[in-house]
Formats: C-alpha cells, structure tokens, sequence
C-alpha cells in the first residue's frame, strides 16, 4: 500500500466518523421522543437502560386532548387542498402548456410571483378577507388561500409540454375536444409528477401552523399541529413524557409513511424541487 | 405546427388593430379555451395572492379601525411609528442575523452530507434516513422536543455539559443564546430536505471527471473545489433561494420555544407581523410591517430572476 493510498484510508476513515456523528445529531430529537414516550416519566430526563417500558404516556394524552378530531380536521383538510389543488392546477398547467392564448405569459408570470409572495406572509390581509367571507374558524378557510398553487401549476406545466404533439393531435383527429385530450392523453403520462406533487403537498399541509393557528378557534376545526401546540402549551404542568407521546401521535402518520415509501418521498422531494 | 397552438406569439408581434381583424373562431376558441381553463385556478390566485398584497400596501396608509371608528387615511404616519418602533428594528436585525446564519449553514452541512452519502461509505440508506427524516416532522412536534433539550438543568444539553462539571444554563432564557438556539433548530429542520438537491445534482456528474483527477495526482479536496462544487453552483442557487425563503417565512419554532422572548431578542419580522396583528389586533400597523417584508421578497424574487436561467420561465 502506497503512502497516498494510507492517506486516502485515513480520509474515508474520517469521513465515515463525521457521517455517523453527523446522521446521530439528525435523528437525536426523534430518538429521544421515542426514549421518553415509551418510559414513565421520572425517566424523561434519566437514560437508563433498565427502564420499563409503558404506554401509558400514549393512553394519556390521547385522552387529554380530542386528538381524534383533530386527526379528522387534518385529513379532511389536506384531502381537500390537494383534490381541488390537483384539478385547478392540471386545468391552468393545461392552459399554459398548449393554448397561446392573449396575455399568456403575462398571466404565467403573475402566478409565479406566488412562489416568492406565499400566502404565509400575507396572514393579515387573508384573515381579512375570510373575515368578509364569514369563514373564519371553518376548515376551508385553512385550505383557500393555498388552493390555487403556484408550484403545482409550474411542475405540471413543465411536465405537460414535454408530451409529444403526435398523441395530442392523434386524439384530437379520433374526434376528442380539449378536454377529452387532457384526461386521456396528458393526465395519464403525468402520474409520476401527481404522485410527487402529491406526497409534497400532503406533507407541507399536514405539518402547517402559523395560519391555521391564526384562522381556527375551536376543536372542530383545528388542525393537529394546532391541537398539538394548545396541548402542550396549556398549563397541566410539564410533563414531557405526555408531551413527546403527543408529538409522535402528531407525526406518526406522516413518519411511517415516510419509513414505508422511503424511496418514493425522497425522489418525490427530489422531483418537486428539480424544475 | 401543433393544432391547437395556430397563432403562437403572433398576437405580440401584431398591432392592435390587427389582432382583432383575422380572428377567425378557431383562433377565438383558443383564447376562450386557454383563458375558461386558467379562470379557476387565476380567481382564487387573484383573491388570496395579488389582491392581499396591493390591500396590504393600502392598509398601510390607513389607520386601525377600531370598533365603530372607521380607517382613515393617515399617509406616512404607520412608517414613521414603525421607524421609531424598536421592536420592529430588533426583530429586523433578529431576522437578519438568523437568515445570515442559518442560510451558509444549512447550505454547508446539506452539501456535506450529500457528499459523504453520495461516496462508498457503508450503511448509506440508514444516513439519508437520519438525514431526511426531520423533513417529514411537523416543526410544531419537533420544536417541543428542542424545548425539552434546551430546559435548564435536566435538559439534554444540562445534562451534557454537566457531565464536564458546567453549571446550569437557561438556554431560551437567555437573551445571548435564544436566538441561536432558534437558529440551530432551524438548521436542523432544513438541511436534510436540501441535501437531496445536492445529491440528485452529485449523482449527475461523470464519476470519470474525479478519477481523471486523481490520476494526475489531484487531492479529493481540490477535486472537489475545481470540479464537483462549480458543477454544482446551479443547484447551490436553487438550493440559496429557498433558504431564503424559508428564513422569512416559517416561525413556528418561535411561537412554541420563546414567544419572540426573552426581551424581543428572538422576535423575528413574521412573528412580530403576527403578534401585532393577532394579539395587539393592530391591523393597519401589522400591514405597513407586511410591505416590509413584501418588498423584501420582491427584491429576491428580482435577484432570482435576474440569476437564474431564463429557460425556468419562458422554456
């Protein structure tokens, strides 16, 4: 072995010793969560290898909190975002991609500007408006103002105009109108972009705070993360056991599918993020 | 040419008399067409996007309405309580100061753990896991867990540096740590969601560029400031943006870790835009502080389009 070849040992060596540090620093917070959920709680704070397990921690805050509505308001909100997201989005992308029509790239411009100007930063004119719509503290005042997605709109755009013009104008010459085109042919060779669009869209919306916290104001409406943060912030003493068990509760539908479909998010990110 | 697309770019090129003269109805259906499938999608775009930003701008020269009082204009009057408002320029230079941080390092640790995953080093799949996995947690659930971490004396981080015989420390308490304790949560949260641009981009490059290099005697680290990292100044642009972005725009942590305490040093522009408009109720104030932050992201969205490749808009 070559002294160069010792001193690229010594560097993977290295490497792979920063990797691991590195990857044990990342999944810390999740593995103490775990630690302290499954152990009573005077071993929240004292990592003991003999402690015994429980599930108490679970049974409690399951039963401190109406979780299970919560879990309903969720799933009924990040449903509905992505069904009217994935309809609004695929009819515009379709605009965009195959009709010039007048003012065309002006409009496309003025739906990017979306990406930079999200409706996160503009919680007070929103408000505002579901104010004048009387739809404060419903569950689609959570989901309007995300609805016509800037994002979801660019990536179909993009993925539409890389079908072929032959399979548009072969469906068309067998007597399809537009929209008859759209479903059979560019739906259909977008499945992966939808699968993608989806799984982002689900996660960013399961996982949202600031404006549902701001535009709820009662159980049947609330979100989790909202439900998780009263939770936790209310004053029944801390008790960190009950409180990391709500947080897995919280996540764990998100994470599992995650460990499940590990490849299929990572690429889905990828692909969302690769424009 | 295509079918449906008889008349692309012509209507620019045209005067505007002409563009009306030749319409013949298949042209016309295609504005109808291209218009009547976008409607949808412009309408809510236009009520919670583009009509919020100009009202935003509006509010911002007129009062608060307060009960049967009505908003009367005020002209300058909310800039002028805001530039003598010192929270508002602590929570600027707060925001400032986490951007600056936070953007090199999540930057910083997303490339260096796409680099180390994307070699042959063992067990890769279980690091992307670890990696990737706070991408996927709701910051609200993870920045509980933070909360624990940082408690004074049985938190994690006591516990450690107890161990070296430190005294006790009140982490978020403490107006010289808070906002860094802020900022390594945020870091934490993001750099794995950008590690997989840098990997997708590392997995483009010809591993044969590198192993050339070598073979002329190269170290791996000037292979990789010659070679990978201009090859990857693309997705470290992509990547730059959305940290950005996300600097400006995500301050969960902050409502659940510190409130914007102790003292406003962990106040950030959001959270105080929130504070001010959904605790105080100072609607028109809350707006003049929104045009700050708009005009902000304008400016971005200026700088992106002006560095990026034209092809993102107009392939």
């Amino acid at each position: 072995m070559s002294a160069m070849q010792k001193i690229r040992g010594a560097d993977i060596a290295l490497e792979a010793a920063a990797a691991w540090l590195l990857a044990l620093i990342w999944i810390l917070p999740l593995a103490y969560a775990v630690w302290a959920a499954i152990h009573p709680s005077e071993y929240s704070a004292h990592f003991a290898p003999d402690a015994p397990l429980t599930v108490a921690n679970f049974v409690k805050a399951w039963n401190a909190a109406p979780f299970a509505r919560y879990f309903l308001n969720t799933f009924i909100l990040v449903t509905m975002i992505l069904v009217v997201q994935l309809v609004l989005c695929t009819l515009a992308a379709y605009a965009f991609a195959r009709f010039s029509f007048a003012g065309r790239d002006i409009a496309f411009i003025l739906v990017l500007l979306q990406l930079m100007i999200m409706p996160d930063v503009l919680i007070v004119e929103n408000y505002r408006t579901m104010t004048a719509l009387g739809l404060v503290d419903t569950i689609p005042a959570i989901g309007l103002p995300y609805m016509a997605s800037a994002f979801g709109i660019f990536l179909l755009r993009q993925t539409f105009k890389t079908v072929p013009h032959e399979l548009d104008e072969a469906a068309r010459i067998e007597g399809a109108g537009p929209l008859q085109v759209l479903l059979k042919v560019y739906v259909p060779l977008a499945k992966p972009v939808y699968i993608a669009y989806g799984l982002v869209s689900v996660s960013y919306h399961w996982n949202n705070f600031l404006w549902p916290l701001i535009v709820t104001n009662s159980v049947g409406t609330r979100p989790l993360t909202v439900g998780l943060q009263i939770f936790a912030s209310s004053d029944q003493g801390i008790d960190w056991s009950v409180i990391t068990a709500a947080t897995l509760i919280t996540s764990a539908p998100l994470l599992v599918a995650f460990l499940l479909f590990q490849r299929q998010f990572v690429q889905s990110f990828m692909h969302a993020g690769i424009r | 040419m295509h079918g449906v697309e008889p008349i692309a770019g012509a209507p620019a090129a045209l005067p505007p008399q002409a563009r009306f003269t030749g319409v013949t109805p298949a042209r016309l259906a295609v504005h109808v067409y291209g218009w009547l499938l976008l409607l949808p999608a412009a309408v809510l775009l236009i009520t919670f996007t583009h009509y919020p930003a100009i009202a935003t701008l509006v509010d911002s020269f007129y009062s608060t309405p307060r009960g049967r009082r009505a908003a009367v204009f005020v002209g300058l009057d909310n800039y002028q309580a805001m530039l003598a408002d010192p929270v508002f320029w602590r929570a600027l230079q707060n925001n400032i100061i986490y951007a600056a941080s936070v953007i090199p390092l999540t930057v910083v640790l997303a490339l260096a753990m796409a680099v180390l995953i994307n070699g042959n080093i063992k067990g890769r799949a279980l690091l992307r896991l670890s990696f990737f996995t706070p991408t996927v947690l709701p910051m609200i659930a993870v920045a509980n867990v933070w909360l624990f971490f940082y408690s004074p004396g049985y938190g994690l981080f006591d516990q450690l540096f107890g161990l070296f015989g430190t005294t006790t420390h009140n982490w978020l308490g403490d107006r010289h740590t808070a906002l860094a304790c802020l900022i390594a949560v945020a870091v934490w949260k993001d750099a794995g969601f950008f590690m997989i641009f840098y990997l997708a981009a590392l997995q483009q490059i010809s591993p044969q560029l590198a192993e050339a290099a070598a073979i002329e005697g190269a170290s791996r680290w000037y292979v990789f400031r010659r070679i990978t990292f201009p090859l990857l100044m693309p997705t470290t642009l992509f990547v730059l943006v959305n940290a950005i972005i996300n600097s400006f725009r995500l301050v969960d942590h902050i409502v659940v870790m510190t409130e914007g305490g102790p003292d406003n040093t962990t106040a950030l522009l959001l959270f105080y835009i929130y504070e001010v408009g959904f605790k105080f109720w100072d609607t028109a104030y809350a707006a003049t502080l929104t045009v700050v932050l708009l005009v902000l992201l304008a400016f971005l969205a200026l700088g992106q389009f002006l560095l990026f490749d034209r092809k993102i808009h107009y392939q």
